[in-house]
């Protein structure tokens, strides 16, 4: 507890604090959906679109967050566009990220040899982040889109878990699902984008995959299970942040990353023990993502 | 300095010259070696791949590479084995979730929660290896994106012995495990072992992941294994004739990314993402020219693309 405290002391762990527990919180919501819509995949792609992202911004000499945005959001839309009501396949999403990855490697060459000594380190920052290094209006600024993207989501989350869970019905009951998997696709580039600043580009999919799975594992109902999965990621995400401060030989992206992986083991042992490994409930009546396509 | 700026050599559009002046180096002969192993084992996993629907599987499997290499440094041992430990233990580990089928499906999305909480995590343990190595962030930069200078004689033979114990498993296995990703349950009816296989194909998987990783990089391994069968499997449905389509793909993009980046001293991955990315979108392309063309024309896709 005095450790705590003590840490609140510091401007570079408020900074931390504030934009981490607005990432995660962003991550955790978004990963609930991306682990019910089977989409995980998509997430990792947009995680590794987000590093050439910056790393475009870097080499182009314009504000890192722009090129993270607008990449990680064009190239969501993209492959929603691919496949049928906003679903790509995964060979084609995987095609896709692999050459926007060796686009990133070209920018990657294009920054580090065209700008002075001293920077050969952005490509590693970049992928593995560095939230202890967030200035106070940077932190500000990832509490507000952090919060944006909360609040987007909060607000289709009814209709989302509608089509998700159905989207057959869904469709027929005039759900627009094609434009919700646009939505939802578009909200997972953002998350994708924020989140590049505080654990690093390859490390989101940790954020994303790792508390909805649990939340998964905790609760067949859908609401409680996507509160859940958001209070899950922050809760990590503090623990991470102390954790890291503690230990200060250990990176804050290793340690965040430990808490979520710590939680879903403990929670992937407890349901083996349990015998309810099997899909949840309202899967089994058939009422879950089993989406033909 | 200005001997290694006069050695840069320029495209003169004389091929013969060109190559021979290329090979005249050893480093790009045992690059060219190195990188055409790599892309016969890529191409041949890969297409399994594909057609297990297993990208995600696959993704995670490569990329661990990455800590694997940068634990191996740490304790001071050769990253080979770090690469090949990482890389098998990763696919022990995804194949030892159970499995529902393939697809989307009830529980489709906490297999790929598990897959991607293990990718995540040993990721991190690999930045938090790195970070308390101290190394030369080069190092980094060189195991996540590949290297493709400098590759000694003897590593060649140290692929070359892996790929072939890789592939004459795979050759093995070839048959039934084609039945099993086709249809497993008629599989399984027919008392195929669908789950051991599964494993076993992980498990190679891991091994040929492991060998790509140290010529293109752990986060570029990925392309070479996707791309090349993705694309052979949109050209033909014939499983033999994909299959070597998907092999002669790889080394094709393989060659002309070793040739463009050295004409061009780019960086070597993106040169082979582009090649095999320029011919995924062809043979799409292509495919739905076909497809929309009347039945009697015969609209023939040129093989391989922009290759």
């Amino acid at each position: 507890m005095t450790l705590a405290m003590g840490a609140l002391g510091h401007p570079f762990f408020q900074h931390a604090l504030l934009a981490g527990t607005a990432i995660a919180a962003a991550a955790g919501l978004t990963g609930y959906f991306l682990v019910l819509r089977a989409q995980v995949f998509v997430g990792d792609a947009l995680s590794h679109v987000a590093f050439t992202g910056a790393l475009a911004a870097l080499a182009v000499g314009v504000d890192l967050r722009i090129g993270l945005f607008v990449t990680a959001v064009a190239v969501a839309l993209l492959l929603g566009s691919l496949g049928r009501r906003g679903r790509a396949d995964d060979v084609a999403i995987g095609s896709v990220f692999s050459w926007i990855l060796g686009l990133g490697v070209f920018f990657l060459t294009l920054y580090t040899t065209s700008r002075s000594a001293g920077n050969g380190g952005a490509g590693v920052s970049v992928l593995f982040g560095s939230v202890f290094g967030l200035s106070s209006a940077q932190a500000l600024t990832a509490a507000l889109v952090g919060a944006g993207i909360c609040a987007v989501l909060v607000a289709v989350a009814r209709p989302l878990l509608f089509a998700s869970l159905d989207e057959t019905v869904a469709a027929a009951r005039g759900v627009p699902v094609r434009l919700l998997g646009f939505v939802f696709l578009a909200l997972v580039g953002a998350c994708a984008a924020e989140a590049t600043q505080a654990v690093g580009s390859l490390l989101i999919l940790g954020l994303l995959a790792a508390p909805a799975g649990a939340a998964h594992r905790m609760t067949d109902r859908p609401l409680r299970g996507l509160a859940l999965s958001g209070a899950l990621a922050v809760g990590e995400m503090w623990a991470g942040l102390v954790l890291s401060y503690a230990v200060p030989r250990m990176p804050p992206s290793f340690s965040i990353l430990a808490a979520a992986t710590a939680v879903y083991a403990g929670t992937y042992r407890a349901a083996v023990w349990r015998g309810v490994t099997r899909p949840s409930r309202w899967v089994r009546r058939g009422r879950g993502p089993a989406v033909a396509g | 300095m200005t001997a290694l700026a006069d050695a840069y050599a320029t495209w003169s559009w004389n091929p013969v010259a060109d190559l021979r002046q290329m090979w005249a180096y050893p480093f790009m002969v045992n690059a060219f070696r190195a990188g055409t192993i790599t892309a016969v084992a890529a191409g041949v996993m890969g297409w399994f791949m594909v057609l297990r629907r297993q990208s995600f599987a696959g993704h995670t499997l490569a990329v661990v590479g990455f800590p694997g290499a940068a634990g191996a440094v740490l304790v001071g041992v050769s990253a080979t084995y770090g690469y090949f430990v990482f890389c098998v233990a990763a696919a022990l580990l995804v194949a030892a979730v159970p499995r529902t089928g393939r697809g989307r499906r009830p529980g489709a999305g906490q297999e790929a929660a598990l897959t991607g909480t293990v990718q995540a995590f040993l990721l991190a343990c690999g930045f938090l290896f790195t970070a308390l190595y101290k190394g030369v962030l080069g190092g980094v930069t060189s195991m996540l994106f590949g290297s493709f200078l400098g590759i000694t004689t003897a590593q060649v033979w140290v692929l070359l012995a892996v790929a072939v114990t890789v592939l004459a498993l795979l050759g093995a296995i070839g048959r039934p495990l084609l039945f099993a990703s086709v249809d497993p349950d008629v599989a399984a009816g027919r008392g195929v072992p669908v789950g051991l296989l599964s494993t076993g194909f992980l498990v190679l998987l891991g091994a040929a992941a492991a060998e790509a990783s140290q010529i293109t990089g752990t986060l570029l391994v990925f392309a070479l294994l996707v791309m090349p069968a993705a694309t052979a499997q949109v050209l033909t449905a014939r499983p033999a004739l994909s299959l070597a389509l998907s092999v002669v793909i790889g080394i094709a993009v393989t060659w002309l990314g070793l040739t463009t980046a050295y004409f061009s001293d780019g960086p070597l991955g993106f040169a082979v993402t582009s090649y095999a990315f320029a011919a995924y979108v062809l043979a799409r392309i292509g495919r739905a020219a076909a497809d929309r063309a009347p039945r009697h024309v015969p609209v023939r896709v040129p093989a391989g693309g922009a290759a």
